[in-house]
């Protein structure tokens, strides 16, 4: 203070002197302020242009192996659906000329029968005309006529009898031919559907390669629509393999818990890897590890999956070989799981006993005959099943590996993203806040740059004044010339 | 065994791998001096669930000794039974049973002393935990810690239980400690005084026999 007695002269005197001197350094620190502005915007702009360029470049690289990946898969895809095709028509249309030479003839017989079987009118009776004649013959009771006209009558009704037995016996003919029909038209039938549903999947097979070739096409292209669905896909199979890994880290666990035990007394329960994780426990895992090893290699070994190219490149007698010598190791592996999960049963049983007899109470031993044998067998088929049920952890891998390389190239992506919005919102409030601290600045020594502006605006108008007068001698000058 | 175990080894297969193993010892030895005085010989039955306890808690590769508490108790004539337990556990448990054993036999036939060498005994035991290079060591007293000693015997001198947990248990309250209490905490007190003077790592009482898990919790 100044005075100390006179708090509020003391300030008024500080301030004014403080107000002198930040209005003389006025210049320097309105340079100060906006240099560092510039010195933490700049840099900050610049790293998020590049970052975004390194964002841009990362989207190209994602949109090319995601491109050529598809391209791979869909490739695959229509080679296999192509070869399914193939066998399709190998094994349906093969047979098509026989099957179509077996139609021609069914139809063919079916044909004749069924001109056969044509109905063929009775010829009119010659005689209608004469019994007409007859009939107008006037009898007029005479005795010989009726004779004559009763023997025609019992004459024409036994031919008529005789003619309508031939029509049926015809009939019954034609019928017998029509029911013959049956078979075949059945097997016309038969063939007919069969030859249709080969078509129908044939059709169905086509449209699917269709679809793929569409597909195809569109990855070809490199279209959005394309790259967006394949990250889509990308996802889906990203969380399904995870999910999938999930369930086969608890099916490990369960590996884990029935063989830790019984590893100590392999490898002894006194050594620590850290504080709390004995040796024993390491060894079971590297046990669990050696399995799913054991099981990618004959899962490569099978072509059924792709991580290690050489092993697909192998020749078929090594690799043969290969898938042998790996089945050989799972089998004997599970074999000593299912062994270690028994002994596991035993070391908990003595354990138990032991306990037991040390307790003061000692419990009732209940005989648990072939009930009590059940979880023994249990674990050791859990053991022995095990190791095989985790060898199939190389599929979702390699799909989680594939799918990752998507996932994560976009996850990369979208944080440089960020990173780079974030720095570009930064720099600019730097660059904003070094201007309000001008202004702020400004603000604090409000009174000596309104003096200033009084004392330039006086010395402004001097000089108006000035130079109007300057303007008036010319002009008298001028005059007086004139 | 838990799950979260079975997450942690997985970073440990990679410190295995590199050859970045736990140096330290963790086994656990533990040396119990069992009161065998005057009337505190009575008591002997409680010692046996003591140990039966240790019996069932310690792992293999852990070691276990039990001694008497006579009127000089600094020698190895006065240890009842000891072993250090195989790294196997089918093996340790066949051990565990024939100490129990031991035990029993020596308790059936356990002869009073008529005088109490407690210090004796805690420089038996810790001459013992060192020996055995435990990553943790405990002795256990199994006593009222009224130690009284003939004439000739001399152990008013400094002792050294570095790193060695002591844990008293049982201490009873004496016919004396009822007229007076303040004898029986300031027994317990001086004990406390020279046990964390010798270095020891921890000093516990423990009278609730149903609490016996506190006698190997750290801390």
């Amino acid at each position: 203070m100044v005075w100390p007695d006179n708090f509020a002269v003391s300030v008024l005197v500080l301030a004014v002197v403080a107000m002198a001197f930040l209005y003389a350094a006025r210049a320097p620190m309105h340079s100060l302020i906006r240099s560092l502005g510039a010195a933490l915007s700049g840099p900050l702009r610049m790293a998020a242009r590049w970052l975004g360029a390194a964002a841009a470049e990362i989207h190209q690289r994602n949109k090319a192996v995601l491109l050529a990946q598809g391209r791979q898969e869909v490739g695959h895809r229509i080679e296999r659906e192509f070869e399914r095709l193939g066998a399709l028509v190998t094994r349906d249309l093969q047979g098509y000329p026989a099957l179509q030479r077996k139609l021609l003839d069914e139809i063919t017989r079916i044909e004749e029968d069924y001109k056969k079987c044509g109905e063929v009118p009775p010829t009119p009776p010659d005689w209608t005309d004469a019994v007409t004649s007859m009939a107008k013959i006037k009898s007029a009771g005479s005795e010989v006529v009726l004779r004559v006209l009763e023997e025609i009558n019992r004459s024409v009704n036994a031919i008529h009898d005789k003619a309508i037995a031939e029509y049926r016996k015809a009939y019954e003919e034609r019928h017998k031919i029509l029911e013959g029909f049956m078979p075949f038209w059945r097997s016309v039938d038969k063939n007919l559907a069969q030859v249709e549903k080969t078509v129908a999947e044939l059709k169905s097979s086509v449209k699917g390669v269709d679809a793929h070739m569409a597909k195809y096409e569109q990855i070809n292209a490199g279209t959005d629509k394309a790259q967006h669905a394949l990250t889509v896909s990308a996802f889906t199979q990203f969380a399904i393999s995870a999910l999938v890994m999930l369930v086969a880290a608890g099916g490990a666990f369960i590996n884990f818990k029935l063989i830790a035990l019984p590893m100590s007394e392999m490898v002894g329960a006194g050594d620590y890897i850290t504080s709390t994780l004995r040796t024993s426990e390491v060894a079971a895992l590297v046990i669990i590890f050696v399995e799913a090893s054991m099981g990618l290699f004959l899962l490569e070994a099978m072509r059924i999956t792709h991580l290690f190219p050489r092993i697909a490149n192998l020749n078929d007698r090594v690799r043969q070989r290969m898938l042998w010598i790996a089945l050989g190791l799972l089998v004997t592996l599970a074999g000593v799981e299912a062994a270690l999960a028994l002994m596991r049963d035993l070391l908990i049983a003595d354990k138990q006993a032991l306990l037991q007899s040390l307790a003061t109470v000692q419990a009732q031993t209940a005989t648990d005959g072939w009930v009590g044998s059940i979880p023994t067998a249990g674990q050791m088929l859990l053991g022995f099943i095990l190791p095989f049920a985790l060898a199939f952890i190389a599929i979702p891998l390699e799909s989680l590996i594939h799918s990752g390389r998507t996932v994560g190239g976009v996850l990369l992506m979208a944080m440089v993203r960020v990173l780079a919005f974030v720095m570009r919102v930064v720099g600019n409030v730097a660059r904003n806040l070094s201007r309000l601290l001008v202004r702020l600045y400004d603000v604090a020594i409000v009174v000596p740059l309104l003096v200033e502006r009084m004392v330039k605006g006086r010395l402004v108008g001097q000089q108006g004044r000035t130079r109007r007068r300057m303007a008036d001698v010319d002009v008298d000058i001028e005059r007086t010339h004139a | 065994m838990n799950k979260r175990k079975f997450l942690a080894a997985l970073p440990a297969l990679v410190l295995a791998g590199t050859g970045c193993g736990d140096a330290r010892n963790h086994a656990h030895a533990v040396y119990m001096l069992v009161d065998t005085s005057g009337t505190y010989a009575q008591e002997a039955n409680k010692a046996q669930l003591i140990i039966n306890y240790l019996l069932g808690t310690l792992q293999p590769g852990d070691s276990l000794a039990v001694a008497r508490v006579k009127s000089r108790s600094f020698s190895e004539k006065d240890i009842i039974a000891k072993a250090t337990f195989d790294v196997r556990p089918s093996q340790a448990n066949a051990q565990k049973r024939a100490f129990r054993d031991t035990v029993d036999a020596a308790f059936r036939r356990v002869p009073g002393s008529g005088y109490t060498d407690i210090t004796g005994g805690l420089l038996q035991g810790a001459e013992y935990l060192n020996e055995t290079g435990a990553g943790t060591r405990t002795i256990i007293v199994f006593s009222d810690m009224q130690e009284e000693l003939d004439k000739v015997t001399q152990r008013d001198f400094p002792i050294s239980l570095k790193n060695i947990r002591v844990v008293a248990v049982n201490v009873v309250k004496l016919g004396t400690d009822n007229v007076d209490p303040r004898r029986y905490l300031g027994r317990l007190e001086a004990w406390e005084k020279r046990v964390v003077a010798a270095g020891a790592s921890e000093w516990r009482v423990i009278n609730d026999l149903q609490r016996l898990d506190r006698i190997l919790a750290k801390g």
